[in-house]
């Protein structure tokens, strides 16, 4: 009988973008950018955003930024730090985009944010990748206002 | 009475994956047994040291004669992504773990964040699967 399983692993190129968007979850604290979740897939950046779009649906620009906005929410409902300091801890610069960013994102400013999500010891249980992974805005419209608040 | 006993991860390579949980996480092989009978199918299994009645199954996906095409692809398309699935470890130490595995070459997506719960972070095997190693506090742990 001949061999059912192929010996040859064949990588998708996905798994080489996975890498791209792994760098920004674990390093979106510091100044990266596109670039360098392309060089962690080792792809071109036109590649890689392509690719990237392909696979997840979204830019990795859009992907970068919504997961910074994401760490900045669970900075300002979990902790007493400033807005300003919410968005330097996420690797962002300027706290006027940060403050606009948000807003268009949550329909709501950080600090209006902060106050509506009093600490909630009943999620304490739940994961921080579920977190991560269910409390990342959905960010279709970049750069575009299209007036409707997001979830 | 029930037990989990084995728990299958796909992975895109038995060979990468069996040196990355046995070299680099440290576990233990339990079962490698290739059966010319089922055309050669690989029965791997490896587990950590301390936790003998639970063992991960490293399945290979299977080909056109097992599983379609469309199927196999679908599978490999999801885990290349990190959508397949998690594994989920608990340690008593996070950070010492951390350390000890960064050492050994692991790349963690997630490094050791206080959490409510305790102490969490995360990393994937070379298929892409996320694992997550977590330091659960007391009132938190289900034992």
């Amino acid at each position: 009988m001949p061999p059912r399983w192929p010996p040859v692993a064949f990588v998708p190129t996905a798994r080489h973008v996975l890498r791209g968007k792994d760098l920004a979850d674990a390093r979106y604290s510091e100044r990266i950018h596109v670039d360098d979740m392309a060089a962690a897939a080792g792809l071109s950046r036109a590649h890689f955003s392509r690719e990237f779009r392909r696979a997840f649906g979204e830019s990795p620009h859009g992907y970068l930024l919504t997961r910074r906005l994401e760490r900045a929410a669970a900075l300002l409902r979990n902790t007493d730090r400033s807005v300003a300091d919410a968005c330097f801890s996420v690797g962002l610069q300027s706290v006027g985009s940060f403050t606009a960013s948000f807003t268009r994102t949550y329909g709501m400013s950080p600090t209006a944010y902060r106050a509506k999500y009093p600490p909630a010891a009943q999620h304490a249980q739940v994961p921080t990748c579920v977190l991560r992974v269910y409390g990342r805005p959905q960010r279709s419209t970049f750069r575009e206002d299209n007036g409707s608040a997001p979830r | 009475m029930m037990r989990i006993a084995n728990v299958n991860v796909w992975v895109h390579d038995q060979d990468e994956a069996l040196a990355f949980y046995t070299d680099k996480l440290g576990w233990e092989v339990r079962a490698d047994a290739t059966l010319p009978e089922l055309g050669d199918y690989r029965w791997l299994t490896v587990g950590p040291p301390g936790q003998k009645d639970v063992a991960v199954v490293l399945n290979a996906i299977p080909g056109p004669e097992v599983m379609d095409e469309d199927s196999a692809g679908q599978i490999r398309a999801l885990m290349a992504k990190g959508w397949l699935g998690s594994v989920f470890l608990q340690t008593d130490d996070c950070r010492a773990v951390y350390e000890e595995l960064k050492a050994r070459g692991v790349e963690f997506t997630e490094a050791p964040e206080e959490r409510p719960y305790g102490i969490d972070s995360g990393f994937r095997d070379p298929s892409g699967n996320s694992i997550r190693l977590t330091e659960v506090k007391e009132e938190f742990s289900a034992v």
